[in-house]
């Protein structure tokens, strides 16, 4: 009987590892790759070291008036002056520790039903839906001894967290209803939840935001006003049922049939196995499709611009046209542009990262 | 299992295949270790060995889906190199089976046959249905010619894709684990086929658990572990007498 | 007693079907219960307000300017035709936005897809930097920022005398078709029509020898060359009209005003990060065993992309690229927020706050977008239908 020594293993050609391998491979494996790697190289240095200088190099950062940005970069000190206003809208600055307090519950609620290995996540979720936001009323509009703050004076980033939010929050609830209605087998709740998902689908968000605007006084009796952000809010909860509703349907459908058949067999009625069986698989699948509907919402909330509602992208806009601060729009867009894309991006990478958790995305 | 015994090969000196002193990397892991292997033409070879030995990468580099760094291979007097026409010409002479079938699931079961008779070897439409219709034959599933994969069991799909192959008129074969993604009852329909295959003096590779189609078919098995050939003899002295403990360790898990 | 019996006696509130159709009837109760108390308040406050009613609104004289229509109009114009020409100039985006963003949005998602490490990670950056920013800023930005800060008429950036680009729009020349012409279009049908003659006799010659023919590279060269030459024998008859300067602003020419360039640009640009996107997730959702199989055959890696990648990535690119289409149209109606006059803008904007007719005219703008929606929709149903891989 032989015992075998193995063959020691050998470290790979020079060529075809290290700096040089990668970079034969990766960069200049063919004529076509080569010429297209010298092009992008060049574009490159072209364009990228100018930005650079006019963000970063030449750029003024201290001060707090326009005399302070002399030279030729950018001028962040416009930013600096208005950034509270940028975050709070109007709200009065003794009063900001309220939103800071708001958010920062939320995020902890948040963060609690998101993370896998957290506790009592029903105890945490029942608050979330059920106490939490009479906490957040108080907290941001007033009452219970707390100064009244009347909803114009919202605005900035802290509007347009709670407009996404608020939006969310109820089209989740109604989107799995109507998601349900569509799978239903009675033909009167798939036939209305149909016609409701694909009338809020096909039309724009502006059309929307103006019906709800310019509409919704009509609907109302006579003496009824309702606030200019409720009705945007209503406004954005419908639509966004709508496509929470085909988020939610995908899940549905995805679910094998027999997890509906096991709980019939176990003598579970309908609303029984939906919210004990079908509803927590469902969701939990398609939380990567809801984070990206969330990150679409993010994104239409600029929108309320149009309507009046000073959001962000609003509330600097408006900055523009402040005669001290005239001519730096590029900053402020960039400024905006910076804080969507870090929200938008960090959201996009946590869906995708639940994806490849989920195993619902595509095996090689 | 049929239990007579398959003629050997014949004793020509044709070589089909050489490898001489080849290497593969993965990046930094030495995936395959000095493979010095000839293959005549006509020869049936087993290659068996624990997962992830590198056996399914070896008959991979062979047709060069898989690219080795170090050392030379031959196939049918043409070195497989970076020669973008020998990889051709070698590509069309060697036919590949796969675990995963790998039909396409968008062309019948007649339309994935002639896809590369009729784009690579350039033959008239009507020349290359008729081929495959007499390869749909031979693996016995002439009547599901106009049905889709997606319509057909594992057995069907891989008596297809052995069908596919064959319409491209390979003299060498390579096997790569076709019968482990089948369910029992489906393994032997496969095997059968290939047992035809060996019949009629095709050259074989067949990577497979399948100790009775080895036993039954082939000339030589070839046994590997952790990139190299440990041992290789004729399927009787292998599983009698094993010489390396390596070898005796492996057979001991799977008889 | 026997079960039989027990059943007959079970209460009749107990019964699925029955409960079903209450269920049911009490839903339709209650849906039109609402509309009838939204209805009965609509038509209060209507009368409460003194407004109107009905479409006759549509007759009356309009009394505004648009700064882009189409079709001739004028301040006398209708409030009828201000929907016409909104609809056309939403059209008119919504086209080329789509033609652009389909085109840049293939490049990049190829790009991404490249082998080549520089490539691919600058298309990436592409994709990552403009799908993550609201398309509202990006419209902002393309408008008040980098069009604001064009030079005036008489420093326009300029391509020769051909194109010119200031604040006030982009300028392009006009070409004007004398009677000559319908040759060169002759010409083009032509080429179009023996492309595909071309097309079906190479296949049949392919289906009965086996040879290939270069049907592509041929006709390519019939478009491009047939027409020219039919120009050229026609005796040119093709002139332009130039834009001119004339004191303070351009005349002549194709004026494509700044709201239109930065709206179109934002569309493309943000719509193609998605189709991008949409491509490379196609292509990577074939499995890597197609391409080693079709290679294992000795297919080369054009005719592998062509016949077996490609036909099974549409499958799956198309209906996610029908559905960006649609909120490619959806999306143009932003061009309320920097005036450019589309449907919304138009008809839904100005022509509603002279008119004051609200119901009608959101259900009217309304309605032309769900009828997009809709037809769209058919499209995809009838084309997944048509493509679904066939399964046991």
């Amino acid at each position: 009987m032989n015992v075998h020594t193995p063959h020691p293993d050998l470290p790979p050609p020079a060529t075809s590892v290290g700096v040089i391998g990668w970079m034969r491979k990766n960069l200049f494996s063919s004529p076509i790759n080569s010429l297209l790697t010298l092009a992008s190289l060049y574009l490159l240095f072209k364009y990228v070291p100018p930005v650079i200088r006019w963000a970063l190099l030449d750029a003024n950062w201290l001060g707090s008036t326009r005399d302070a940005c002399t030279n030729d970069g950018a001028c962040w000190v416009f930013i600096k002056v208005r950034f509270l206003q940028f975050m709070f809208g109007f709200y009065p600055p003794d009063q900001y520790w309220r939103v800071v307090t708001a958010f920062t519950i939320f995020g902890v609620l948040i963060a609690w039903l998101l993370i896998d290995k957290t506790p009592k996540k029903g105890w945490v979720a029942a608050f979330t839906i059920l106490v939490y936001p009479f906490i957040a009323f108080i907290l941001f509009y007033g009452g219970m001894g707390l100064p009244v703050v009347p909803t114009h004076k919202w605005g900035g980033l802290m509007l347009t967290l709670i407009l996404a939010t608020i939006g969310m929050f109820f089209a989740l609830p109604f989107g799995i209803i109507l998601a349900l209605g569509r799978r239903s087998a009675l033909p009167i709740p798939k036939m209305l939840s149909v016609m409701f998902i694909e009338l809020w689908r096909g039309v724009p968000l502006i059309t929307v935001l103006f019906m709800s605007s310019v509409m919704l006084p009509l609907f109302m009796p006579e003496d009824f006003r309702i606030d200019k952000l409720v009705r945007a809010l209503i406004g954005i909860s419908l639509f966004q049922s709508a496509y929470m509703a085909e988020v939610i349907r995908g899940g549905l459908q995805a679910l094998p049939k027999g997890q509906q058949e096991a709980a019939n067999a176990l003598g579970l009625s309908y609303w029984q196995s939906m919210f004990l069986i079908i509803l927590p698989q469902a969701l939990k699948t398609v939380i990567p499709g809801i984070v990206n509907t969330f990150i679409e919402l993010f994104k239409d909330t600029t929108l309320v611009l149009i309507i009046g509602l000073m959001d962000l992208l609003a509330i600097i806009q408006a900055a523009f046209t402040d005669t001290k601060w005239l001519g730096f729009s590029v900053e402020g867009y960039v400024f905006a542009g910076l804080i969507y894309w870090i929200f938008c991006f960090s959201m996009s990478q946590y869906s995708q990262h639940l994806e490849r958790k989920l195993h619902t995305g595509h095996k090689r | 299992m049929t239990e007579t015994k398959i003629t050997p090969a014949s004793q020509g000196n044709d070589i089909a295949i050489e490898v001489k002193g080849m290497h593969k990397w993965y990046g930094e892991f030495h995936v395959l270790k000095d493979i010095n292997l000839t293959i005549k033409r006509g020869e049936r070879i087993i290659i068996c060995g624990p997962s992830g030995c590198g056996k399914s990468t070896l008959i991979r580099c062979l047709n060069r889906l898989e690219e080795h760094q170090r050392g030379e291979i031959w196939v049918d007097g043409i070195e497989l190199d970076d020669n973008l026409k020998h990889i051709e010409k070698i590509r069309k002479d060697i036919g590949m089976v796969f675990q995963q079938f790998n039909l396409f699931p968008h062309l019948t079961v007649l339309e994935n046959c002639c896809l590369a008779p009729i784009w690579v070897l350039k033959k008239p439409r009507r020349e290359a249905e008729e081929t495959a219709m007499q390869y749909l034959e031979r693996v016995k599933i002439p009547d599901q010619a106009d049905k889709y994969p997606g319509q057909l069991s594992g057995g069907q799909q891989q008596r297809v894709a052995i069908a596919r192959s064959l319409c491209m008129n390979p003299s060498i074969m390579l096997f790569d684990e076709p019968t482990s993604a089948l369910d029992p009852e489906m393994i032997k329909e496969v095997l059968d086929v290939m047992v035809d295959l060996a019949n009629e003096g095709m050259t074989m590779l067949c990577v497979t658990h399948e100790m009775g189609f080895a036993k039954t078919v082939a000339d030589r098995v070839i046994f590997m572990d952790s990139g190299e050939i440990i041992e290789e003899n004729d399927p009787e002295s292998f599983f009698s007498n094993p010489q390396s403990d390596r070898t005796k360790l492996f057979l001991s898990q799977i008889l | 007693m026997s079960s039989h019996e027990s059943s007959r006696h079970s209460a009749w509130w107990n019964n699925a079907r029955y409960r079903a159709l209450i269920f049911q009837a009490l839903l339709i109760c209650a849906v039109a219960g609402f509309f009838a108390y939204i209805g009965s308040n609509t038509i209060h406050n209507l009368e409460q307000r003194g407004i109107t009613t009905g479409f006759a609104f549509l007759k009356q004289k309009a009394g505004f300017g648009i700064t882009q229509h189409l079709i001739p109009y004028t301040e006398n114009s209708t409030y009828g035709r201000t929907f016409v020409v909104g609809l056309l100039n939403t059209l008119l985006v919504s086209a080329l936005g789509i033609v652009f963003a389909t085109i840049l949005g293939f490049i990049v998602g190829v790009a991404r897809l490249s082998s080549n490490w520089l490539v691919s990670k600058l298309a990436g950056f592409y994709i990552e930097t403009f799908r993550n920013l609201p398309l509202l800023l990006q419209i902002f930005f393309w408008y008040f920022a980098v069009l604001r800060a064009l030079p005036s008429p008489r420093q326009s950036l300029h391509l020769g005398n051909s194109f010119f680009l200031n604040i006030r729009g982009v300028y392009l020349p006009r070409p004007i078709f004398e009677p000559g012409f319908g040759l060169v279009t002759a010409a083009i049908a032509l080429a179009i029509v023996g492309s595909y003659l071309l097309y079906r006799w190479a296949k049949k010659r392919q289906e009965e020898t086996g040879e290939q023919f270069p049907v592509f590279l041929t006709s390519t060269a019939m478009i491009l060359f047939l027409p020219v030459i039919a120009y050229f024998i026609a005796g040119k008859p093709l002139q332009w009209e130039y834009p001119e300067l004339h004191g303070f602003n351009f005349r002549g020419g194709i004026t494509v005003i700044p709201e239109l360039a930065a709206l179109l640009v934002a569309l493309s640009v943000y719509t193609a990060s998605l189709i991008a996107e949409i491509v490379r997730s196609g292509i990577l959702s074939v499995s890597h065993g197609q391409t080693e199989a079709a290679y294992a055959l000795g297919l080369r890696p054009g005719k592998t992309l062509r016949l077996v990648i490609i036909p099974q990535a549409m499958r799956v690119i198309i209906p996610q690229m029908t559905s960006q289409y649609l909120n490619l149209v959806k999306n143009s109606s932003l061009a309320t927020a920097i005036g450019y006059p589309d449907l919304v803008a138009v008809f839904a904007g100005t022509t509603l706050n002279q008119a004051g007719q609200a119901i009608e005219i959101i259900a009217m703008t309304m309605g032309v977008y769900l009828s997009i929606s809709l037809l769209i929709s058919m499209f995809m149903n009838w084309y997944n239908a048509r493509s679904q891989l066939k399964e046991r």
